[in-house]
Order: structure tokens, then C-alpha cells, then sequence
């Protein structure tokens, strides 16, 4: 420190001497702020059990690709390269942060130059630009971040505020440096090199002739505003979106690391023994996990995940977005800085609504966009199962559920008519389908499901793959009467005792029957068996088992009957974003000669959700639209006039949609198992 | 207030196929899945609302056998307190009349102030309710659609023809069968049914009861089956064609001419 300035610890501030005013302000910021997050984090303490602490390395890599590395940011990239630069700046200026607060209590000089030095001060500049874009972003803001009333009030103003105090934080550290240069310019000391551009490096020179007294004043000034400044946005931010800034790193170390599964009913209890658990899912805010409470802390209010939910979309009562503000602000209001926890209210009735829950077709779409890695099927999966053990599921629900109770299908049709599929006259000629009576007679099973085996239409999808298998020599069967539903969505939709009841006749058939791998043509049957159930034989796709064939030559295929024709893939949400199988179904249309192929703009993990699958097919919504129309524009939008789907729950909702839409003969779907079926040769 | 609640097992509708046994006096019953009779679940559902509004105790009765055990758990699994059997050889191929009886000496037995029925059974001919309040000396109502608990009455809503609703005030204790749609039956699941598997459930029998084959059995039945039939197949649909006006107009032309709009 030169004796031209006196040094903030050195300095009288209203008579206190810095080194003491520093030192309360340290201590007191730092306290308060450990009062405000030891606050938080109560309802985590109440919250349940949630085991998030396995395989730390995997976690660790995470951790390193989309937090550290921003990996979800630049999906949307003006504001996803926004952020990684004020990300970049945080980080940088994190240390330079530490070392300017230690100042004020010691003698130390802070070291501006240097490396470090310059890095920082462009890091400040960068910083404070990005908090004026980010402001005008919140004054011009997309309509799409409108909030409707229903979801409640936009913090527009509040966000704002927070900015501009990061803003005026990056001002006070760059007059503090640019005062302290200038003033060794005019002393004619060696003069520290601010970095060239850098928001200090300006207003170096813009004081460069300010007096002496001025400079010092500014000085010791500026030092006192940034710290002012930086414990009051430490202690302010738990009190909104900004606590993301502190609560994300643990959000994304935490997060869920299984895609296309749902979570136990309770951590650490096992199946057998939940006839010990008195209540299920969530229906108090302390149902929730620790982990999941955890989330509804971190979200930045950004909305990409409602912009993404096909439910939002067409109008249901859901937006992934304010699902977790919603409960943020409850755990804010029922966990107050003050006073005693008001807890053990009822969610549902509360801040949510039935229809609200309900309105969610696990697609995923939100959880494939969020940057911070939130889970929202198993917190909407934990609702219903609670919806469910108090009775409350729709009339339009309970009858499937029942007859899936009773018959083993949604449909309520009889167990004996479960392979008629295969006994079409003029298929059963041609191509017999053994029914496996446990007598090891079969390497592959064929698990149909309730869909494929009972729907008219869906049971020409059953055929078709059937064809295939027999087509490319596969020695297979299937479990006719004894194959129950997968329970798939049974278990999405809450109802967890049922779901064990159908896995476990599944799966004592699966292994009676003795086969060595599984073939289904139903995504969701593909989900279960390959998530939900355990210890299976290894399970594919048909459209994997086509990819592996048309690689290896055994499924060669045919040219297009009319070339004009142009496909649109449509990602099923449980072939696609739940289990990454994005490539296998193109590979076998493209190995279709001729055939013209267009990508519609929202596919692969933006893939757009038909309108749902197994008990959503009996929902009755609320909607302005159906998922399924806005679906078909889409594909035309593409320019194709053939919807290819790999589905049969897709293949429902699409040919209802293009009938809603009128666009009969202008679009038609077809499954992709019926279509390589036609093309074979 | 202490209800109880009469119900009764059928085969469900919606997930069977139902088709004539070779003899053509009865259905084919070999592979039927039975559940709560629909309306029952209504009755139930009322019963449990009430006891939710007011306090007091539910009670589910069927007269049946070991089988029928099935529909008193799952009802008791939604809500209701204590599920009764009333079961005997002797009640084999009572007709209504006699159904009333045995259920009117187990209401005999205890003390009720509410007895509520389904509007009617699926596979039954909707008069156990009224003959029941008969043999008791209570008042009754049927197609009630709505109950509001006064002191010592009810008043109720009762459905007439073409959708109107007429107002009644009944004293209590009486005999109620409820109109489906009066609420919305809450979920069984089966974790419920599982909680209640192991709950006894009491039997009585005909000495128990004091109901002797006067009344009850084939051999009291005034009522016999006679036949089954199957409902004819109609001709089909008749398909509308033209442009999408021309299809709505002649197909609100078709409801007018049917009754089926004002």
C-alpha cells in the first residue's frame, strides 16, 4: 500500500475504524446469512429420505458436464451463451471476491495485477454487460414468460433489482481498482496495468486527473458499497430465483442418474415390506424428498421446461414451471425466517389441483431441457400414488384401473382372447405365432401387451412384427393368456400396489417361459421391462432388432412404392428421451430405398408427446387442443406426409389427431414395424 | 349417524362378455370376473360422505356366500367400518322379496338410522329397497340424487323424468336407494384391499337371523327365471355421408326425430 491511500482497514469510517467496521460486517453478513440457509434448509430436514449419495464419481462427472460445463445452456443460445459468460465471471471472480473482503480486516494489498488480475477485471466488464442484456431481456421479455394469473404475479421487478445490484457490485470493484491506479498514476508510482477495455481499465483513465482527496474518497467509497453490497445479495438471493447461484451445484451433484425410472415409494424400504408403509406418495409438502425440496430451490424461473411441456402446450392445467414455484413459495411461506413452521398442509386442494397432476404424460420433455437436472415425473408419479391411497382418481381412471386389477388389462377384455391377434385368418396361414408354455422351446419372447394384443388397429403392429421376427429366422413366441400389461403406466399414473401385482405374474411367466432375450414392439412394455422390472433377459425394441438386422444384411428391404411420398420420424417419449433409442429407428428408414425423409423442428429429446400413453388414453383433460393435432401440424409443418411412429400409443393418438385436424388424406401414420413389413423382401 | 349400506356382488359388465350357457336359461359363468354392484358404490360413497359431514359409523351388507366376501373387503377398503355376511344354503334362489327379508331381520338385529341401496342391481330388478322399508315400517325414496342431513330428517333430491329434480323431506330412520352420478365413488386400490384383507368379517345365518324358508330360498321364491335372451343385433349403423354441414344437419334432424334433443 502506498502512503498515497489509505488502505480500507486503515481508514475511519463515522469514527469506526475500518479494520473493526470490516471485521462486523464480515461477521455479521456471514451469520446472517448462515441464519437464512440453516432456515432453508429445515423442510430438507423433515423432508424424506432420499439416497443420493451412490456412485460419487459418476455424479462427479455430471457435476463437471452440466454444471461446471453449462451443458443444457446453449439449447436455447442468446440467453444459454448469456449465462455461460456470467457463469464464467462468477467463477473467476469468486477468488478476487475472498481476497477483496479479506482487505478490509488485514494490511494485505489486494494483488490487481498480474494474470488473475487482468482475467478479473474482464471478468467484472463481462459480468456487468451481461446484467444489462439480462435487464433489457426482463423489460422486453418473450411472451412466451408471461405469467397467467392462475400461476400467480411475475417478479419482474424483483428480478430486476437483483441484477442491477450485481451490476453495481462490478461498478463499485472497478471503481475501487480504477481509483487506486489512478491515484498511483498521479503520485507517479508505478503505474498497475489495468486490463485494456475492461470496465476498470476506463474508468482509470476517466479519472486520471480526478484530485487526490476525490480519488481516495472514492476509494475507500467504492470499497464500502461492495461490501455493502455483496453481503446483502448473499443474504437476499435465498429469498428468491437467485438462490440458484448457491443451491445448484448440490442440485446437479444430487441429481437423478437412471432415466426412465420412477422412484421407490420409499427410499430404503423394500417391496416386500410396503404393506409397513402407512401412507403413500405425497400429500403433505414433507412427503416430498429432501432431494426434491432441494429442487424447488434451485430453479432459476427460466421456463424452458414449460416451454417444452406438450401439456402446457395445448393448454391443461400444468406448467412444469410453476408446479415448482408454486411449492417454493409454499415452503417460503410455511417455513418462515421468523417464528414456528406452519406445516402438514394438504397439496392437493392446496397448491395444486387434481387436474393439475393428472395433466402430466411422464413425456420427460422438461426434465431433457432443464439445466439444472430438476425431476419432475417422480415428484408428479409421488403426487398420484398420494391422489391414489385417498381415492382421488378420476371416475375415467378407475374403471381401467379395475378391469387391470381383475383381467389384467386396461380394456377389460378376457385373458383368453389375449393372442386372437395372431389367429387372423390369413396371417395365422402364413406365419404361426407359438404360444411358450414354459418348455424352453423359444429364445425370444415377443411381449405384446394390452394395446397391441386387444386394439383392432394395433393388433395389425403385433403382426407385423411378428412377420418380422419369423421373416429374419428368429426362433420366438409369446406368453398369449399368461402375459399380463406391463403396468407401466400403471405405476406412472400412482398406483404402485397394482403395478407389483402385474410385474410380479410377468415376471414369474418371463422366467417360466425360459427365454433368453425380449422383443417388444411397445415402448412403454420396453421401459418397463427394461427399468422397472428386475432381473430380466436382455429386452429390445423391434425397431433395435430391425437396425441390428439391416446392418447385418438379413433384412433387406424394398424400394418405396410412391417416391413423392415424404416420412417424418416421431420420437416416442419412451423410445426416445427415456431411453435414448434415437438412431436406430432412422437407420432402418433410411436403409428404405428411395424413401424421403425430413426431420420435423422438434424431434429427438425434443421429440413432442402424442397426447400420452397407457391410462392416458382414458384421461379425460381439460385442453384447449389435443397433443396430438399440434403433432401432425407439425409434421406437415416439416413438409411430410407420412407420420412414422414406433408406437402403438402413438399410432392411437396420431390417427385420432389427423382426423381432428381434417387432414385425412393429406397425412397418414403407419408404424415403422408395418412399414418395413410392407417394404420386405 | 350409524348407515348401513346393502350391496351386492354381479359380474362386471364392462369386462366380461356375456353369452348364454348351453341351456339357454342362465349366462355363461365360468370364466366372469364379478365386482361391487355399480350403484352400490354410489350408496356406499354417500354413506361415507355423510358420516365425514356428521360423524357416526358405515356398515356394508351382502347376502351371499364365501365369494361374496370379495365386495364387503373392497368396500370396507373404501371406507366403510365393518362389512356383514349374511349367509346360509337355505338363501340359495331367494327372489327379492325373500333378499328383503333376510336383510330386514339382520336390520332388526341392530340399530340403524340410515339404510341406503343402489338404485338397482345390474343383473337385479331394482326392488329390494322399496320391499325392505316395507317389511321395517320405514319410509322410503328412490333415485335419491342428493342428501342434506336436517335434525332428525333429510332432505333429498330425487330424480324424475326428463332430468327434473323434486325436493322431499323424510323422517328417520328410512330406506333410500341412490341414483348413480349423486357423487363421485372414491378410488379402491388395491394397497386398500390388501390393509383389509385379515379383518373378520361376521356371518349370520338363517337361525341367527330368524328367517325361516317362508320367506327365503328357492322353495319361498314367487318370482322365477324363466329365460335369458341376448339383445338382438340391430341392423348396424347407418353411416351419414355428404359434406361435414350436411352430416351435423341430418344428424340433429335424426336426435330431433328420436327425442333425443329439444
Amino acid at each position: 500500500m502506498t502512503e498515497a491511500m489509505q488502505s480500507p482497514a486503515q481508514a475511519t469510517f463515522w469514527l469506526i475504524q475500518g479494520r473493526v467496521l470490516f471485521w462486523i460486517v464480515n461477521l455479521l453478513g456471514t451469520a446472517c446469512f448462515a441464519y437464512i440457509v440453516a432456515k432453508r434448509m429445515m423442510p430438507l430436514g423433515r423432508g424424506q429420505r432420499d439416497i443420493r449419495f451412490d456412485r460419487p464419481w459418476l455424479r462427479l462427472g455430471k457435476l463437471l458436464q452440466f454444471w461446471f460445463g453449462q451443458w443444457r445452456h446453449p439449447r436455447y443460445l442468446a440467453a444459454g451463451i448469456i449465462h455461460i459468460f456470467l457463469f464464467a465471471g462468477f467463477i473467476v471472480l469468486a477468488v478476487h471476491t475472498v481476497a477483496l473482503l479479506a482487505m478490509g480486516t488485514s494490511d494485505r494489498p489486494l494483488e490487481t495485477g498480474g494474470l488473475y488480475g487482468a482475467i478479473s477485471d474482464y471478468a467484472a466488464t463481462v459480468v456487468f454487460l451481461c446484467m444489462i442484456v439480462a435487464i433489457v431481456r426482463r423489460l422486453l421479455k418473450p411472451a412466451r414468460y408471461a405469467v397467467p394469473a392462475r400461476y400467480g404475479k411475475a417478479h419482474t421487478a424483483d428480478a430486476i433489482f437483483l441484477l442491477a445490484l450485481i451490476a453495481l457490485l462490478m461498478v463499485a470493484d472497478s471503481v475501487f481498482e480504477a481509483s487506486y491506479a489512478a491515484s498511483l498514476g498521479q503520485h507517479h508510482l508505478q503505474v498497475e496495468h489495468l486490463a485494456v477495455m475492461s470496465l476498470a481499465w476506463m474508468l482509470q483513465g476517466a479519472l486520471a486527473a480526478a484530485p487526490v482527496t476525490v480519488l481516495a474518497k472514492l476509494y475507500l467509497g467504492a470499497y464500502l458499497v461492495h461490501e455493502l453490497t455483496f453481503f446483502f445479495l448473499l443474504c437476499y438471493r435465498p429469498f428468491g430465483i437467485q438462490f440458484h447461484v448457491e443451491t445448484s451445484l448440490f442440485t446437479v451433484f444430487f441429481a437423478k442418474l437412471d432415466r426412465g425410472t420412477v422412484k421407490p415409494v420409499r427410499w430404503g424400504v423394500a417391496d416386500g415390506q410396503l404393506d409397513q408403509v402407512k401412507s403413500f406418495g405425497v400429500k403433505t409438502f414433507e412427503d416430498f424428498t429432501w432431494k426434491h425440496m432441494l429442487d424447488f430451490y434451485s430453479c432459476a424461473d427460466c421456463g424452458r421446461c414449460s416451454d417444452q411441456c406438450p401439456a402446457n402446450a395445448v393448454g391443461r392445467p400444468l406448467s412444469p414451471r410453476f408446479f415448482t414455484t408454486k411449492a417454493r413459495d409454499y415452503a417460503f411461506q410455511h417455513y418462515p425466517m421468523w417464528g414456528k413452521a406452519n406445516n402438514g398442509h394438504s397439496l392437493i386442494g392446496g397448491i395444486y389441483s387434481e387436474d393439475e397432476i393428472w395433466s402430466c404424460t411422464t413425456c420427460g420433455a422438461c426434465e431433457a431441457e432443464c439445466p439444472l437436472l430438476i425431476e419432475y415425473i417422480d415428484k408428479i408419479v409421488d403426487l398420484r400414488r398420494g391422489m391414489v391411497d385417498d381415492g382421488k382418481v378420476p371416475q375415467s381412471l378407475q374403471k381401467p384401473l379395475k378391469a387391470l386389477e381383475s383381467r389384467g388389462n386396461p380394456f377389460g377384455k378376457m385373458e383368453k382372447k389375449k393372442a386372437d391377434w395372431a389367429k387372423a385368418k390369413d396371417f395365422q396361414q402364413t406365419c404361426n405365432v407359438r404360444i411358450l408354455h414354459g418348455g424352453h422351446d423359444a429364445d425370444t419372447l415377443y411381449f405384446v401387451d394390452s394395446i397391441t394384443s386387444y386394439d383392432d388397429r394395433m393388433q395389425a403392429i403385433g403382426r407385423a412384427t411378428a412377420r418380422i421376427l419369423d421373416g429374419t429366422g428368429e426362433n420366438f413366441g409369446i406368453l398369449g393368456a399368461a402375459e399380463k400389461d406391463s403396468g407401466h403406466d400403471v405405476r406412472r399414473f400412482g398406483e404402485e400396489t397394482l403395478f407389483m401385482a402385474l410385474r410380479e405374474h410377468n415376471t414369474e411367466a418371463i422366467k417360466a417361459s425360459g427365454v433368453q432375450r425380449i422383443v417388444t414392439s411397445d415402448p412403454h412394455a420396453y421401459n418397463a421391462l427394461k427399468h422397472d422390472y428386475k432381473d430380466m433377459p436382455p429386452v429390445e425394441h423391434i425397431s433395435e432388432v430391425m437396425a441390428r438386422k439391416v446392418r447385418a444384411g438379413d433384412l433387406k428391404l424394398e424400394a418405396v412404392a410412391d417416391a413423392n411420398d415424404v416420412y417424418a420420424y416421431h420420437d416416442p417419449c419412451y423410445l426416445g428421451r427415456h431411453n435414448g433409442v434415437y438412431d436406430a429407428p432412422r437407420e432402418v428408414l433410411d436403409a428404405i430405398p428411395g424413401l424421403k425423409r425430413v426431420e420435423m423442428r422438434r424431434s429427438r429429446d425434443r421429440s413432442f408427446c402424442c397426447g400420452g400413453g397407457g391410462l392416458a388414453l382414458f384421461y379425460e383433460p381439460t385442453e384447449d387442443q389435443r397433443m396430438g393435432v399440434k403433432r401432425v401440424q407439425m409434421a406437415a409443418d416439416a413438409g411430410a406426409n407420412v407420420i412414422v411412429t414406433a408406437c402403438p400409443f402413438c399410432m392411437v393418438n396420431m390417427e385420432d389427431a389427423i382426423k381432428v385436424a381434417g387432414m385425412e388424406g393429406k397425412m397418414t401414420a403407419i408404424d415403422l414395424a408395418e412399414l418395413v413389413e410392407k417394404q420386405m423382401r | 349417524m350409524e348407515i348401513l349400506v346393502c350391496a351386492r356382488r354381479v359380474p362386471d359388465t364392462s369386462e366380461n362378455e356375456i353369452e348364454m350357457n348351453g341351456a339357454g336359461n342362465d349366462i355363461e359363468r365360468d370364466d366372469l370376473v364379478y365386482s361391487v354392484n355399480e350403484p352400490d358404490n354410489y350408496a356406499l360413497e354417500e354413506a361415507l360422505e355423510i358420516v365425514e359431514r356428521t360423524g357416526g359409523t358405515v356398515t356394508v351388507v351382502t347376502v351371499g356366500g364365501e365369494d361374496d366376501e370379495e365386495i364387503l373387503r373392497r368396500e370396507m377398503a373404501m371406507g366403510a367400518k365393518q362389512g356383514v355376511l349374511l349367509s346360509d344354503d337355505a338363501f340359495e334362489g331367494s327372489d327379492g322379496r325373500g333378499i328383503a327379508a333376510i336383510l330386514a331381520a339382520f336390520i332388526k338385529k341392530g340399530h340403524y338410522d340410515l339404510i341406503l341401496t343402489g338404485v338397482q342391481a345390474e343383473d337385479g330388478a331394482a326392488q329390494v329397497g322399496g320391499m325392505l322399508a316395507a317389511m321395517l315400517d320405514y319410509p322410503f325414496a328412490s333415485l335419491v340424487n342428493a342428501i342434506e342431513v336436517q335434525r332428525g330428517t333429510l332432505k333429498i333430491s330425487r330424480e324424475i323424468e326428463g332430468g327434473c329434480r323434486e325436493i322431499n323431506e323424510i323422517d328417520l330412520p328410512c330406506v333410500l336407494s341412490i341414483q348413480t352420478g349423486i357423487n363421485e365413488p372414491r378410488y379402491v386400490g388395491m394397497k386398500g384391499i390388501r390393509q383389509v384383507a385379515s379383518v373378520p368379517i361376521p356371518k349370520f345365518d338363517g337361525p341367527s337371523l330368524g328367517v325361516n324358508g317362508d320367506t327365503t330360498g328357492a322353495g319361498a321364491a314367487k318370482v322365477k327365471r324363466v329365460d335369458y335372451f341376448l339383445p338382438p343385433l340391430g341392423k348396424g349403423a347407418e353411416m351419414l355421408e355428404g359434406s361435414t354441414e350436411a352430416i351435423v344437419d341430418s344428424l340433429i334432424e335424426l336426435l330431433q326425430a328420436k327425442g333425443g334433443l329439444n
